[in-house]
């Protein structure tokens, strides 16, 4: 969007503030912390629709009816479920490391949530347009295996180590062709940046969108973001029937709630890139100046941007929520596969195809700069 | 630039100085090695955060992946993996040896010192380029840094083979350690089986 009026928040809001007599500098203090509280309010509502659609799908799947009593189709049992977990006793068991075993989930969890800080939902609406972009995300999401080998080790219980090496090598095999495949995307627009990438795709609605021009580099990144977040087929860290629940296995109360949280925030969170870059961002499949155009609309009118902003953030949440709902069914279908085979599935056929991938992506934008970015 | 934004910058650049300054010698002093560990992670952290508030953003993330995602993550999978809880006994002559090294670390921090305080900064350094970083370093390393560049590459290729042909012991004929002939499959064959014959 090149247009002179676009929805910025920031402008609007410090200029409201300031004309009721604030200085400039105190009503940037104020504006700060705004976005970040509604992204983390965003976060955990998100979270908390997931746990409901999580226990709704697989009771559809396994044709039972799931909760139904919390609430209209049992919504508020995710709300009941962390209450729950909130006045739970908080144990540290006797013989664990009390300092590690309270830092490793907070370790888990900060990370994540910072990584919000790159989620476009719109042209302006993000908290930072950093220049490195979805490089900070990668970068960021290297410190987890920090917290769960911390969390494995202080635990004192060999399951908990065995889950904690497990998700730090899990994590290790699967960050490579994740960023392999983010590099092809980020070649193509010339930008770390998540906005730039996002604008990239605009132009043609859903035929410019990155997925027809990545197919691959679609499908790596899902597998890999799948076993980033533990989830199956590779929640091999917590696979139940062999270490009881991995590094979880001594936790209780909050704690256990931070490690729930911090997975399906990061769930959510890579539903979320996913959409960015391949799958349009908030990019309405008909491009919205055309839309506009049709209604014989200006794009730059106040009314026309608040609705195209509208519309963008429930684009971006629709489809990340469609890949959730993709990953909750894979959840209940498919097995889980085995150590060995996970990392002989990573090293040495998603890392080939991940070279191949930005190979071939190089060679198509130095032959066709027009279509695959110049 | 407001007055506000410097002094959060320097109440920043304090904190994150007593955090690397104060991880450093923890990890040097902590006598349990894990905790060595994790604390060099928090230091690479707080290196990250002074390149954060130096405004080298890809540098920043670049540390973290590389130095807090794959280095310290390897250091506490060798720790780990190797965790001979054996109790330190104490070693002749103790107090001679920490004796001569903190002598030799004391050395080392006065020529260090003497250094930073002989050599004449320039002040302010040169211009932040910021965002632009990326493109800056890019361009760099295929034009008057390729060569070192190309070497440390092949300098990890080594590295990485050299470690694979270590862990593979089928490739060698015979143990490093005690001489004997060493095949994979020979091992794995002489290996108990998990389930044994049921006898009737």
């Amino acid at each position: 969007m090149s247009s002179t009026f676009t929805l910025d928040l920031e402008t609007g809001f410090r200029g409201l503030l300031e004309a009721g007599g604030i200085g400039p500098g105190v009503s940037r203090l104020i504006w700060l912390p705004l976005p970040m509280l509604l992204v983390l309010v965003a976060a955990v509502v998100g979270v908390l629709v997931t746990v409901w659609l999580e226990r709704k799908i697989s009771a559809a799947v396994q044709q039972r009816i799931g909760p139904e009593y919390a609430g209209a189709l049992g919504i508020l049992q995710p709300l009941a479920d962390g209450l729950k977990l909130l006045v739970k006793e908080d144990v540290i068991p006797a013989r664990a490391d009390g300092l590690l075993f309270t830092l490793g989930p907070v370790l888990v969890v900060v990370p994540v949530i910072l990584s919000w800080l790159i989620v476009p939902f719109g042209q302006n609406l993000l908290i930072s347009n950093v220049g490195v972009g979805i490089f900070l995300w990668v970068a960021l999401s290297s410190i987890q295996p920090i917290g769960l080998l911390m969390s494995g080790y202080a635990s004192n219980n060999k399951y908990s180590l065995l889950g904690g090496l497990r998700a730090a090598a899990q994590s290790i095999s699967y960050e490579i062709p994740l960023a392999l495949a983010v590099l092809a995307v980020v070649m193509m627009s010339n930008s770390l940046s998540t906005i730039d990438i996002v604008n990239q795709q605009t132009g043609a609605g859903i035929l410019s969108w990155n997925i027809w021009r990545q197919p691959v580099g679609f499908l790596i990144f899902w597998i890999c973001a799948l076993a980033e977040c533990e989830r199956l087929p590779f929640d091999l860290p917590e696979a139940e029937e062999e270490l009881v629940a991995g590094y979880q296995t001594e936790y209780a109360g909050m704690k256990f709630a931070l490690f729930y949280l911090g997975s399906y925030i990061n769930l959510v969170l890579s539903a979320l890139l996913v959409s960015v870059l391949y799958l349009g961002g908030w990019g309405f499949p008909l491009p919205v100046e055309t839309l506009a155009g049709w209604l014989g609309q200006p794009i730059d009118a106040p009314l026309v941007q608040v609705i195209t902003g509208s519309v963008g953030i429930v684009m971006t949440v629709l489809k990340a929520y469609l890949l959730v709902f993709f990953a909750i069914l894979l959840r209940w279908t498919v097995p889980r596969v085995r150590i060995d085979q996970l990392l002989d599935f990573g090293w040495k056929f998603l890392l080939p195809l991940a070279l191949v991938n930005l190979l071939v992506t190089a060679a198509l934008k130095l032959a066709f700069p027009d279509v695959f970015g110049g | 630039m407001p007055p506000l934004a410097e002094l959060t910058q320097l109440i920043v650049f304090a904190l994150l100085a007593a955090a690397v300054l104060v991880g450093a010698i923890g990890v040097v002093i902590l006598p349990n090695i894990v905790y060595s560990a994790f604390l060099l992670g928090g230091v690479f952290l707080a290196v990250a955060g002074l390149y954060l508030l130096l405004n080298a953003s890809f540098i920043a993330a670049a540390q973290v992946l590389i130095y807090v995602g794959a280095v310290n993550v390897l250091i506490l999978f060798a720790i780990m993996l190797v965790n001979k809880r054996e109790a330190m006994g104490a070693s002749p002559g103790v107090g001679l040896r920490r004796l001569l090294s903190s002598g030799v670390c004391a050395g080392l921090l006065l020529l260090l010192l003497r250094v930073t305080f002989t050599t004449a900064w320039a002040t302010p350094g040169p211009p932040q380029i910021g965002e632009g970083a990326v493109i800056h370093l890019g361009e760099h390393f295929f034009s008057d840094y390729l060569l070192p560049f190309e070497l440390a590459s092949v300098l990890l290729l080594m590295a990485m083979i050299g470690a694979i042909v270590l862990a593979r012991r089928d490739v060698l004929s015979a143990d490093i350690a005690t001489g004997e002939a060493v095949d994979q499959g020979l091992i794995e064959k002489s290996r108990t089986p998990l389930l044994m014959e049921k006898t009737p």
